[in-house]
């Protein structure tokens, strides 16, 4: 029992739920409370996490459950970001008079969720994991319930996220019958390649986390999902799933069936390149940021998962590198988005957009730097997220990989230019609010200099990273 | 002596386009003083460099090495006898720019100056950078300024010129990006200097050399990759076009010499037919386009797209006449078509109106102008006693060395440049004056005058003393083509094979 510590921040986390919901109860008005309280848990979480000894392995609960450095480093990247999208998205949670203490609650509860899913070292474990973060994120996306637009982005989001959970379920059952464990290691262990039940299994559990992350072709709901929902969800649902999913696609992947890499090994080469080009076509017409921004996840998760696909510790490096800086990229777009509003009411076309640079030049500059990061235009931090990853792909001369996949950056800029250009190049609209949450302010300042800033030391988060070896 | 001169020559514009953003004032005279002060300030630092420049010898110097991705690539920058030159130019077409803005830029002046700054910084760094990630990083960076420069202060097609601009390049460009992480995969390093000895396995020269060219030709530009030039020079304000043609279409020049001949020897010797062909078209072809154009920016932009075609031609003859000549006429190019960019200013800043039919008859209304103007056609045609013959002169004779039909094809190509030159001056300054509105336009003021005197001062001191520039370039240029005949004759037999 004396283990139990290992999952002192899981524990914690789980009371701090539940004494949370108690005070909502008991306690008239609080949701403010419950706002600071509940940032406050996560932050305490996160010191719980580091707190950890992070350079042996621990295997907890029959080794269902892993604590290591890769589980330790993806926990306070989800907790980060939690910690960030709960403190800027007040002000519109106001606004919108959905400031209630469920919204924080069900965060923690989606964070929890992430925590089991990039712990789990079992099938079992793993998808109570996802399920939990999972039905946290369909009520969160319809948390704005009078909108239509978000309630049929929550139902959307819970039909289609129910069949994939079906598929998922269906390749762990096939798993389980044809290696006899549930768990990673033993099915590493028993597994024989030879097996067509076992390739099956693989290729449906596959289908259901590439539709967690919304890689193409199983991305139809992300669109939708991401418009309709609540920009402050929306924030969560871009940033935050992308961590934990990553995460167990890289477990999965890698501990089980890392020799079966001749059968997964193409359909993840074709899920990248599908989700890199598919992401960049379509982006271009889309007028609308949040239902731009779901394009350009999709892409931006093609290039994590050709870092995966690789099948080195080097790919899962620069996959991890890549989804770090992903989330500080996308955590300044958003923090952007959320200044942009006139009495009380948001605006999120590229046309409200318009001539930005002339009424709010820092805003501006900001967001010129992070489109081109997302662009992948050197110096920015998002040149070097790909350099990573075309940096591992090229090591084991995928080089179709990489020309397609830096092809399609080139067409992806265009839209990115695209958003610049009315930023820079267009006539000026009237001005937005100024009165800004502090947190909003600090968030889009961190994540500006961040990217800005990162070419001045760039092998510092390499330095971090290159501490996961799974292989 | 162990300063940082050539890091600090980078850092410098930078520090100044950051103490810019900072201020308060966005349109006055004194974020421009500041702006002049420090590009002034990098400008007598880089004088003072080739000062301290060894000439004796044709290794690397100044090198500065840190780490920077650990294990992995290191920052290191290095001039030899060849960047030194393209560094001067940079720092001395920058403040005349500066100064330019006078009249053209109405509108947020302080953000133009600030790209313009930053847009100088990345330029030096590509020119000294020893390292090919290094490279890649000033080379690609170089594209966020520019972007907004033609498109925040172009004219009425901006936006289409812009985005042209950047698609093209970066297209060209991410191939680049993977031929230079396969050589760290294949040599362990992206060090420019060891990749010299190492040299590069010849099984994989040629499609890393066509990766490179896809980057360089684009950006040079080579004839068929040459239409985002235009289209850039005509929207682009005066002083972005300065940029441009002057010193951005000059990296590309310099990335051949410095990458595709020191890296790739038996690529280069293998594709050197079609890059005369290329050239050859560039040269005789957009000549012929040129003479065609109704607007003056565009008519130098494609005379532009001409003499770096002989730019190139020069370069692969790898002959000493050749690439020196190449060397030469890139820095008169970057002189000359600098200033017949500013003349193209002067005249639009006072009718608005880049079209050769809106004019005639300059002559007898703004002749100091007139004179100036001539003396730029004259070089830029390559008229003895400017800087733009001897480096044409010396193309050719190197070209001669190598491939008689080449040199004698090219040749007419400096028969039409005087064609197509010769008769837009005449359409603009001679002739009768028609359009009455002419008659109100002022002779050149005191910065014009200064601008472009201090761009003809050199035009003809090296068109009559090239001395000092072929001194300069004359050892490291030799050991260059030691190296490429070295390597050519070391694995001739493979390559049999």
């Amino acid at each position: 029992m004396n283990n139990l510590n290992f999952v002192s921040p899981e524990i914690f986390i789980s009371l701090a739920i539940m004494f949370l919901l108690i005070l909502g109860v008991f306690k008239k008005n609080s949701s403010s409370l419950i706002h600071n309280l509940s940032i406050g848990f996560l932050l305490i979480t996160g010191v719980l996490i580091l707190n950890n000894p992070s350079d042996q392995i621990f295997t907890l609960f029959g080794s269902s459950y892993i604590i290591d450095y890769l589980s330790s480093f993806m926990k306070i990247l989800t907790i980060l970001a939690g910690v960030f999208v709960l403190s800027i998205s007040t002000k519109y949670l106001k606004i919108f008079k959905i400031f209630l203490i469920e919204y924080p609650i069900l965060i923690l509860c989606s964070i929890l969720g992430m925590m089991v899913m990039i712990s789990s070292n079992d099938l079992i474990v793993f998808y109570v994991g996802l399920e939990l973060q999972s039905l946290a994120l369909y009520v969160l996306a319809t948390f704005n319930r009078d909108q239509l637009k978000s309630s049929e982005a929550g139902l959307k989001y819970f039909v289609l996220s129910a069949l994939s959970s079906g598929l998922l379920l269906y390749g762990c059952s096939l798993i389980y019958g044809f290696s006899g464990s549930t768990n990673f290691n033993t099915i590493g262990a028993a597994m024989n390649s030879t097996n067509y039940g076992l390739t099956f299994g693989i290729v449906f559990i596959l289908v259901g986390l590439s539709f967690k992350i919304s890689a193409v072709p199983f991305h139809m709901w992300a669109p939708d999902v991401y418009e309709g929902s609540p920009t402050s969800v929306t924030l969560f649902l871009a940033l935050v799933p992308k961590v934990a999913a990553l995460t167990v696609f890289i477990r999965f992947l890698y501990i089980p069936f890392i020799d079966m890499i001749e059968q997964w090994q193409p359909i993840l080469i074709f899920i990248s390149i599908a989700s890199m080009i598919f992401g960049a076509v379509a982006a271009i017409g889309q007028n609308n940021l949040k239902r731009l921004i779901a394009y350009s996840s999709i892409s931006h998760i093609g290039y994590a998962l050709a870092g995966l696909s690789v099948g080195t510790n080097e790919g899962i490096q620069s996959s991890i590198v890549y989804i770090s800086i992903y989330l500080v990229m996308n955590l300044g777009f958003f923090s952007c988005l959320l200044m942009m509003k006139r009495n009380d009411q948001y605006f999120e076309t590229i046309d409200d957009l318009s001539g930005l640079s002339k009424n709010h030049p820092i805003i501006s500059l900001s967001l010129l730097v992070i489109l081109f990061s997302l662009a992948g235009i050197p110096p920015l931090a998002g040149f070097f997220a790909k350099f990573y990853i075309f940096k591992s792909v090229i090591e084991q001369s995928m080089y179709f990989l990489a020309i397609v996949g830096l092809l399609s950056t080139v067409v992806a800029a265009f839209y990115y230019l695209r958003i610049i250009k009315v930023i820079y190049f267009d006539k000026e609209v009237e001005k937005y609010d100024t009165d800004h949450n502090i947190w909003l302010r600090i968030s889009l300042t961190f994540s500006t200099l961040l990217i800005l800033l990162y070419f001045i030391f760039p092998s510092k988060l390499v330095e971090i990273v290159s501490r996961i070896n799974i292989i | 002596m162990n300063f940082p001169i050539l890091s600090s020559l980078i850092l410098l514009p930078f520090i100044g386009a950051l103490f810019l953003l900072f201020s308060k004032d966005k349109n006055s005279n004194a974020v421009k003083y500041v702006a002049l002060f420090t590009s002034f300030v990098n400008f007598l630092i880089s004088i003072y460099l080739w000062y301290l420049f060894d000439l004796s010898t044709s290794n690397f110097q100044f090198i500065e090495e840190r780490v920077w991705l650990k294990e992995f690539i290191n920052y290191k920058v290095g001039i030899d006898g060849i960047s030194i030159l393209f560094i001067i130019l940079t720092t001395f077409i920058t403040p005349l720019c500066i100064i330019s803005v006078n009249n053209t830029i109405k509108d947020r002046l302080r953000d133009f100056l600030i790209a313009i700054l930053v847009m100088e910084s990345l330029m030096i760094g590509v020119f000294c950078s020893l390292d090919l990630v290094v490279f890649y990083l000033f080379f690609e960076a170089g594209l966020i300024p520019m972007f907004l420069i033609i498109g925040i202060w172009g004219g009425t097609r901006r936006v289409y010129s812009a985005f042209k601009f950047f698609l093209y390049t970066l297209l060209g460009s991410v191939l680049m990006l993977i031929a230079i992480i396969s050589i760290y995969w294949m040599s362990g390093t992206t060090d420019i200097i060891n990749l010299y000895e190492l040299g590069i396995d010849p099984k994989y020269q040629n499609l890393l050399w066509l990766a490179f060219f896809s980057s360089f030709a684009v950006k040079t530009p080579m004839w068929p990759f040459h239409t985002w030039l235009p289209d850039a020079h005509v929207e682009a304000p005066t002083a972005g076009s300065v940029l441009l043609a002057a010193i951005l279409l000059k990296m590309a020049g310099y990335g051949f010499i410095r990458f595709s001949l020191g890296l790739f020897p038996l690529a280069s010797e293998l594709f050197t037919p079609l890059v005369y062909v290329l050239s050859l078209i560039a040269i005789v072809y957009t000549s012929l386009v040129a003479l065609m154009q109704e607007d003056m920016k565009k008519l130098i932009a494609y005379s532009s797209v001409a003499h770096m075609g002989f730019v190139t031609l020069g370069i692969f003859t790898v002959t000493q006449q050749g690439l020196e000549g190449s060397i030469i006429q890139m820095i008169s190019h970057g002189l000359v078509s600098a200033a017949l960019f500013l003349c193209v200013g002067v005249i639009y800043d006072r009718m608005h109106s880049r079209l050769i039919k809106t004019y005639g008859g300059l002559v007898s209304v703004i002749p100091k102008y007139s004179i100036l103007f001539m003396l730029f056609t004259l070089a830029a045609l390559g008229l003895p006693g400017t800087s733009g013959f001897v480096g044409e002169f010396l193309i050719l004779m190197g070209a001669f060395k190598d491939n008689f039909l080449v040199a004698v094809i090219a040749s007419f190509g400096v028969i039409f440049g005087a064609v197509y030159m010769l008769w837009l001056y005449r359409r603009v300054v001679f002739g009768s004056l028609i359009n009455k509105d002419l008659l109100k336009m002022p002779d050149l003021d005191n910065s014009e005058k200064f601008i472009l005197w201090s761009l003809a001062v050199p035009v003809l001191f090296f068109g009559f003393y090239p001395e000092p520039l072929i001194n300069t370039i004359e050892l490291s240029v030799k050991s260059l083509i030691e190296m490429y005949n070295f390597n050519l004759i070391m694995y001739a037999p493979e390559v049999q094979k």
